[in-house]
């Protein structure tokens, strides 16, 4: 029961702020010496575990080929080519890129898209744009909930879209534990098939409530009343 | 056959080069201790091999971890200036090449794809060509050298520097967050031998009735995704709710298919992860990148959608499992 006090410190790191690298170090010495393990059985721990992991590090090897083909506008070629979709409205916009994410993660494609890469540069302005396009000049709160749901696009599109590929991190994890664990053999491929069904219960769920966010919108900023004052307000600025 | 170990050696190799080129970076303010932290990751993939098979002793490679583990948590690792090209360069290169950019970047899935389902049953006199458990991770790497060679063709880049330098520059950006997923696993590792599922498939056994294996069900999928929620990453939660209620009373008792069980159970581990601060990649960044005055915007817009999730795990395990 003690070595439960290592999932304290988890928490207890985190809420402080600290490194997380730093906090799972301490975890792991602190839960390994409170569950009896000796101090040479911690530090072999740890080589054992670096040693067994390895595969879910090994995706840095298309680092330098991704590098290079950004060098030449690779992103730049990717925005020319989201930017075609520009006639959409916010809520069908992100159900697009959910669905786009979803897929180019479901080829192992998980770096395409990103918080950096996709969300800030394009997919938020463009979102914010389909919006602005109706409702004139956007009050604060719709702004960040625009913003918000662009970043919930990317996470949620790569969460339920990456297991279905065979060489992502957590289904080589599943398979590396419960391989070594309970000495079986089980397949990628299996796994990333069962991860279809949740993925696509994902893309019904979450696309529906970005579809939503368009009616939300419309409610709140509604009709032309909404464009009037963001016009109104377009110009008080101006003024 | 081509071994999954000599594709460790090449991901080793290309680390410990990276790592020598951040020696020599004087833009980096901290190019020592950076260069330092992937030397040791470099040499212990290596290293690694050894381990693996037991035919070295592990502490060392323990010690050479928890090495990195202070250079990055002590802050003394950094970034150098990335040497790129220009906005307008690539807009003009963007331009030029067009859509045939992307042809590199779709070679490694493919590439992957096809060792994973074709050449998988290739085998030479009875011996496979790619080892056997390993395929995958091989594609991948093959995908990679593949397509680096059909992007440096394409692009008529003849330096291998360059290549080497772009990763870098991305090596550098994910720093610490690159190496977090392996410790993490290991973490999980170390709860698992020190009993930690156990206490937890204590408590759980104290909670959840015998025999009721719906409520099983429920059980560890909303263990993982409040694990997850406290790990900040479904990838420490999985080993410890699958040791204490996934393996022995959903697959075992049971009976259970396992890929369903375990995939619908790391999914349920996901739903965690887009409620949590801890995540702090995928929910922390974003909201500092839009600039938003709520830092828990994205959480709250994933909240709904990651409890509706939830319950969609629950009732897959439980209509496909059994």
């Amino acid at each position: 029961m003690l070595a439960l006090l290592g999932v304290l410190v988890v928490v207890a790191g985190f809420a402080t702020k600290r490194n997380p690298l730093l906090v799972v170090g301490v975890a792991g010495i602190a839960t390994g010496l409170l569950g009896g393990l000796s101090p040479r059985a911690v530090l072999a721990a740890f080589g054992t575990g670096f040693a067994d992991s390895r595969s879910v590090t090994v995706f840095a090897i298309t680092l330098p080929v991704i590098g290079l083909l950004e060098r030449y506008g690779l992103q730049e070629q990717g925005r020319a080519l989201v930017a075609r979709f520009a006639r959409l409205t916010t809520g069908r916009f992100l159900a697009l890129y959910l669905i786009l994410r979803q897929l180019t993660a479901a080829v192992g494609l998980v770096s395409l898209g990103g918080p950096a890469q996709t969300v800030r540069p394009m997919v938020a302005p463009m979102a914010e744009g389909a919006a602005e396009r109706r409702y004139g000049t956007l009050p604060d709160r719709a702004r960040e909930r625009v913003r918000s749901f662009a970043a919930s696009a990317d996470n949620v599109g790569l969460f339920f879209g990456e297991d279905c590929f065979l060489a992502v991190g957590s289904i080589l994890l599943i398979t590396g534990f419960v391989n070594t664990t309970y000495h079986t053999h089980l397949e990628p491929l299996d796994l990333a098939v069962w991860a279809m069904p949740t993925a696509a219960c994902a893309f019904l769920l979450h696309g529906a409530r970005l579809l939503r966010l368009d009616r939300t919108l419309e409610r709140e900023l509604g009709g032309g009343a909404g464009a009037l004052a963001g016009s109104a307000r377009t110009e008080e600025a101006a003024a | 056959m081509i071994r999954a170990e000599w594709f460790y050696w090449l991901v080793g190799a290309v680390f410990l080069a990276m790592a020598a080129q951040m020696l020599t970076d004087r833009s980096n303010p901290k190019r020592f201790g950076t260069a330092a932290f992937w030397g040791v990751i470099g040499a212990g993939f290596v290293y690694s091999t050894w381990v693996a098979d037991k035919r070295a002793p592990a502490e060392p490679l323990g010690a050479a971890v928890l090495v990195a583990v202070c250079l990055a948590g002590f802050g003394l690792t950094g970034r150098g200036q990335v040497r790129t090209t220009s906005p307008e360069e690539r807009a003009a290169s963007a331009a030029r090449l067009g859509n045939r950019l992307f042809v590199p970047a779709l070679t490694i899935p493919v590439v992957a794809m096809a060792c994973a389902v074709g050449v998988k049953k290739i085998s030479f006199g009875g011996t496979p060509v790619l080892q056997s458990g390993s395929e995958t991770i091989l594609g991948l790497g093959i995908g990679a050298i593949v397509a680096l060679v059909v992007a440096m063709v394409m692009l008529r880049e003849r330096r291998p520097s360059v290549p080497l330098h772009a990763g870098r520059g991305m090596l550098e950006a994910m720093g610490w967050a690159l190496l977090l997923p392996q410790l993490l696993a290991t973490l999980g590792e170390i709860f698992q031998q020190a009993g930690v599922g156990t206490a937890v498939a204590k408590v759980t056994e104290h909670v959840l009735p015998h025999g009721q294996t719906y409520t099983a069900v429920v059980v560890y999928c909303v263990g993982m995704a409040l694990f997850t929620v406290i790990m900040g990453n479904g990838f420490a939660a999985f080993p410890v709710m699958t040791a204490a209620v996934g393996w022995p009373v959903l697959i075992e008792q049971a009976h259970g298919k396992p890929a369903v069980v375990l995939a619908a159970g790391m999914l349920a581990g996901f739903c965690g992860t887009l409620c949590t601060p801890m995540a702090a990649n995928f929910n922390i960044v974003p909201a500092t990148l839009l600039e938003l005055k709520d830092q828990y915007g994205p959480i709250k817009a994933q909240l709904p959608t990651a409890v509706g999730l939830l319950a969609c795990n629950i009732v897959i395990i439980s209509v496909f499992a059994f």
